[in-house]
């Protein structure tokens, strides 16, 4: 194995690897491989308690199709911002990829202000995280993945903070596609749960 | 890290089988596709006959793969990148959905 002559190349010696690939695109893609799994853990476990509550709120009494569709809705749209950003950072166009990347931002963030507006209303029906069955498995299945979305902001506004210092160049594109793997995973996650727990209630 | 020797290695790495990933007018119409399929799965719970038929959580369930596919495939440009990626991410993933139906059948409401 080749080794790093020096700080500078170190970037560029880790690319040069037997597979011909990036080290942190291939170890991301690992990443989100295990959180496939880690997902399927909570969804199965919401399908096996599904309609085994011994007492109510019932999904079909509390979960609001309308609602959730405007915000499932928006996650798809903030998907697209995130591919029309990485573009933007391509082809070196820091404005529009800087337009871009806030559009992701404020869209994660309508997305938790739709989730705590509906864990609120959940709560004040009286659907708690021990009230019954369903409001355990639903509040750790929906609350891991807003984790997840509150992380993905985070990353993403890091990365408009280093833009507007004038840190982000074409160069950094790599920086972007890796965040943008992640958001789009959080995504694809969300049109699970959103098929699975809000339409087959 | 210099940006320089930044760029080198995504060049590095873009050189490395990936194809070219899809113009903003593609994006867009995956955009319109998802949005479409989003709006009739919505339909489709609203619509009582379908709703009450054995159709209906298959129906829903296709459509669900449908936008996951579309997702990975063309925003996170799996379609485009190199193999090894695609089995990193499907291998797992084909664990997953396994892990899902076993513990259905062990545990929920299917029966063989």
């Amino acid at each position: 194995m080749r080794r790093a002559l020096a700080p500078a190349h170190a970037f560029a010696m880790e690319t040069e690897t037997s597979t011909g690939l990036n080290n942190r695109k291939t170890v991301f893609w690992a990443f989100l491989g295990s959180e496939c799994m880690f997902f399927a853990s909570l969804i199965s476990t919401y399908l096996v308690y599904k309609g085994r509550s011994v007492s109510g709120p019932y999904p079909t009494e509390i979960l609001d199709i309308p609602v959730t569709s405007i915000s499932t809705f928006d996650l798809l749209t903030s998907s697209l911002s995130m591919v029309l950003c990485l573009a933007a950072i391509e082809r070196g166009d820091i404005k529009k990829f800087q337009f871009w990347l806030s559009c992701v931002i404020v869209g994660g963030l309508i997305f938790l202000g739709f989730q705590v507006y509906e864990f609120s209303h959940f709560v004040h029906k009286g659907l708690t995280l021990s009230k019954n069955l369903f409001g355990s498995s639903f509040f750790v299945l929906t609350g891991f993945h807003g984790t997840h979305v509150a992380v993905g902001v985070l990353w993403l506004i890091s990365l408009l903070v280093l833009s507007l210092r004038g840190n982000m160049t074409k160069a950094d594109a790599l920086d972007v596609e890796i965040a943008g793997l992640y958001w789009h995973f959080v995504d694809i996650v969300w049109i699970i749960i959103f098929t699975v727990v809000y339409l087959l209630e | 890290m210099t940006s320089e020797t930044h760029a080198h290695g995504h060049e590095l790495a873009a050189h490395a089988g990936e194809k070219p990933h899809p113009q903003a007018r593609q994006y867009m119409m995956i955009a319109a596709t998802l949005t479409i399929i989003t709006v009739v799965e919505v339909a489709i719970f609203y619509i009582q006959p379908i709703k009450q038929s054995v159709a209906f959580a298959p129906t829903l369930l296709i459509l669900s793969a449908l936008k996951f596919a579309l997702v990975v495939m063309f925003y996170m440009h799996l379609k485009f990148d190199p193999r090894l990626f695609s089995a990193l991410f499907v291998a797992p993933l084909m664990i997953a959905a396994g892990i899902i139906v076993a513990l259905l059948f062990l545990f929920g409401h299917l029966v063989l």
